[in-house]
């Protein structure tokens, strides 16, 4: 039998307006509108992803470590680095901010998603040179090497600068990554829509 | 069989020496890297810092043949990582062996200070990467792990599980971050820097120290159980709590040292060693873990006294230091912690213990609510 395909939502700044999306679609998180655009793109992605796949987020005194995050990017967190390069480049206009510094780390994105779902699992950022399809897949397997982790909310996300931004989110399972040839062509297809 | 991860070589340069061997002497004789700066680039304020010196960088790159227009940050990487690879013997040349780079600022200094010879792109975490695996001539496609402060402990569980997975025979593991105005400032925004050297720990704790230091591991897969040091396990947890600030009840920290329980043997686990940054929040999140943990009796001890936050390097650096201190039968002295701080007395003491004992656990936490450990074992 032929198996399903992964379910995915692939995003950039040609297609989509991330505030808007985050006010049609989402409305109660307004940590949103402090985030750096890395973090709004994986944090909008990973939304729209869940209400398509249907999964409801755990709330309350509710927590799992069984999800975890695995994210992939290439510039990682170039945008904000120069964001706060600008803050002190200038010895008299010299003003270093702590909310500009944090996001100068990539994995905050894993963090703020974390956060809105309450999945205390591992979560992980790799930089590669490109979206590699292979690489990712064989990754993403050795994920599962913890045997805690049941599935994973996987994806790519890059930004230049603070207008462009590039992101798709997939949801993986343990079977899922068991074929890991089944499962880079997948991906394969899923980056094929990166820039559509 | 699953197959047995092996560490069969390690090198850490730093401004307490240039292998590990040194280092743990020094570390052990007490000397610390750490020294008082009153600015730096645009930074006025005065802040500790343990700085590696470049003209020491430099000799070493010219004794160990490194040429070539590198930043400081990929000499840092090479000085270490070429040591390493020649003390494990190996071609690092061959398509079964792994490159993985922890770091998270890289060559971030380049948005400030461009530097001639030096494509702009190099501030591209991989594009670093891939000037090291060009020097070694190795033809696979560059991976670094960019999980801030427990990067050094992941890099090392990601290497494990490419390892067990059969698709390589040794992993190189190098850890580094240069200690740029871009960090030291931000650092310095969030008010975790103290004006003196680091005291883990104590009641009096004012903040963190910034460190320069390189480090790398070099790990073999076997099919049969060899002796020497195995990398047992690991695991990433997550406190799902805040982005710049730990959980208070030690969440991530605790979840992920019950899962390297499952397979330490308890009357074997000589120390834990921790993150100990000497933050008020760090350290308090660590001892709230170990005690969930049921790890409070166990001899803890943190390094950042001598080397202060070395952050990419960190996981690695702080975990060969240990294995040097199992094998001599000893629990470092936290250097700078006097007097109990935490809610819960974590066994910790600012002068060398005495310990029987052939494991150790490697914990780390940090930004993005990420906590990391890690367990080795020594067999005969």
């Amino acid at each position: 039998m032929e198996r399903r395909g992964l379910d995915f939502v692939a995003l950039n700044q040609g297609n989509a307006q991330l505030t808007g999306l985050y006010r049609s679609h989402i409305g109660d998180w307004p940590k949103f509108f402090k985030m750096d655009t890395l973090s709004k793109a994986g944090f909008v992605a990973s939304e729209l992803l869940l209400k398509k796949t249907g999964e409801h987020r755990l709330e309350g005194e509710e927590y799992t470590h069984s999800r975890a995050i695995v994210l992939f990017g290439s510039t990682a967190s170039l945008c904000a680095d120069r964001n706060y390069q600008e803050t002190i480049q200038d010895r008299d206009n010299y003003y270093p901010s702590p909310a500009l510094f944090v996001y100068t780390l990539p994995n905050i994105v894993t963090g703020e998603i974390a956060i809105r779902n309450h999945w205390r699992g591992e979560t992980s950022f790799y930089v590669l040179e490109a979206p590699d399809a292979a690489q990712m897949a064989f990754h993403l397997a050795c994920t599962f090497d913890d045997p805690e982790t049941e599935s994973i909310l996987a994806g790519w996300v890059d930004s230049r600068n603070n207008d462009d931004y590039q992101v798709f989110m997939t949801l993986i399972d343990r079977e899922d990554a068991a074929d890991t040839e089944w499962l880079a062509g997948q991906l394969d297809l899923i980056i094929n829509n990166l820039n559509k | 069989m699953a197959r047995v991860i092996r560490c069969i070589a390690d090198n850490v340069v730093s401004p307490l020496g240039t292998t590990s061997r040194s280092n743990y002497d020094s570390v052990k004789a007490g000397r610390s890297g750490l020294a008082l700066y009153e600015s730096m680039g645009n930074i006025s304020t005065p802040f500790v810092l343990s700085r590696m010196d470049r003209v020491v960088i430099d000799g070493l790159c010219a004794e160990l043949g490194i040429q070539g227009n590198y930043t400081f940050f990929e000499k840092f990487l090479l000085c270490s990582s070429v040591q390493a690879v020649r003390d494990a013997g190996i071609d690092a040349s061959s398509d079964r062996v792994l490159f993985i780079i922890s770091t998270t600022k890289g060559n971030v200094s380049l948005l400030g200070q461009p530097q001639e010879g030096v494509e702009q792109e190099r501030v591209l975490l991989a594009r670093a990467a891939r000037e090291v695996m060009r020097f070694f001539g190795n033809p696979g496609k560059p991976i670094v792990v960019c999980n801030a402060c427990i990067s050094g402990v992941c890099a090392q569980i990601e290497a494990m599980r490419a390892l067990r997975s059969g698709r390589y025979d040794y992993a190189v593991v190098i850890g580094a971050d240069e200690q740029s105005p871009f960090i030291i400032s931000g650092f310095l925004s969030f008010k975790a820097i103290s004006d003196e050297p680091c005291r883990p720990f104590d009641k009096d704790r004012k903040g963190l120290n910034l460190g320069e230091c390189a480090a790398t591991v070099v790990l073999e897969a076997s099919d049969d159980k060899k002796c020497g040091w195995e990398l047992v396990c690991g695991a990433i947890r997550n406190d799902a709590n805040h982005i710049s600030g730990p959980s208070r009840t030690g969440e991530g920290s605790y979840l992920a040292l019950m899962e390297v329980l499952k397979q330490c043997n308890r009357d074997k686990l000589a120390f834990v060693n921790v993150h100990g940054t000497a933050t008020a929040y760090n350290d308090e999140m660590e001892s709230i873990a170990l005690y969930r943990a049921g790890l409070i009796d166990v001899p803890v001890t943190g390094l950042k006294g001598y080397y202060g936050h070395t952050m990419g390097a960190a996981g690695i650096m702080e975990s060969i230091l240990s294995m040097y201190a199992v094998r001599d039968n000893t629990v470092l002295a936290t250097r700078g912690f006097a007097v109990q701080g935490t809610t819960w007395p974590v066994s910790v003491s600012n002068g060398l213990r005495e310990c029987r004992g052939s494991e150790f656990i490697k914990l780390l936490s940090g930004f993005g609510g990420s906590n990391a450990a890690l367990l080795y074992r020594y067999s005969e």
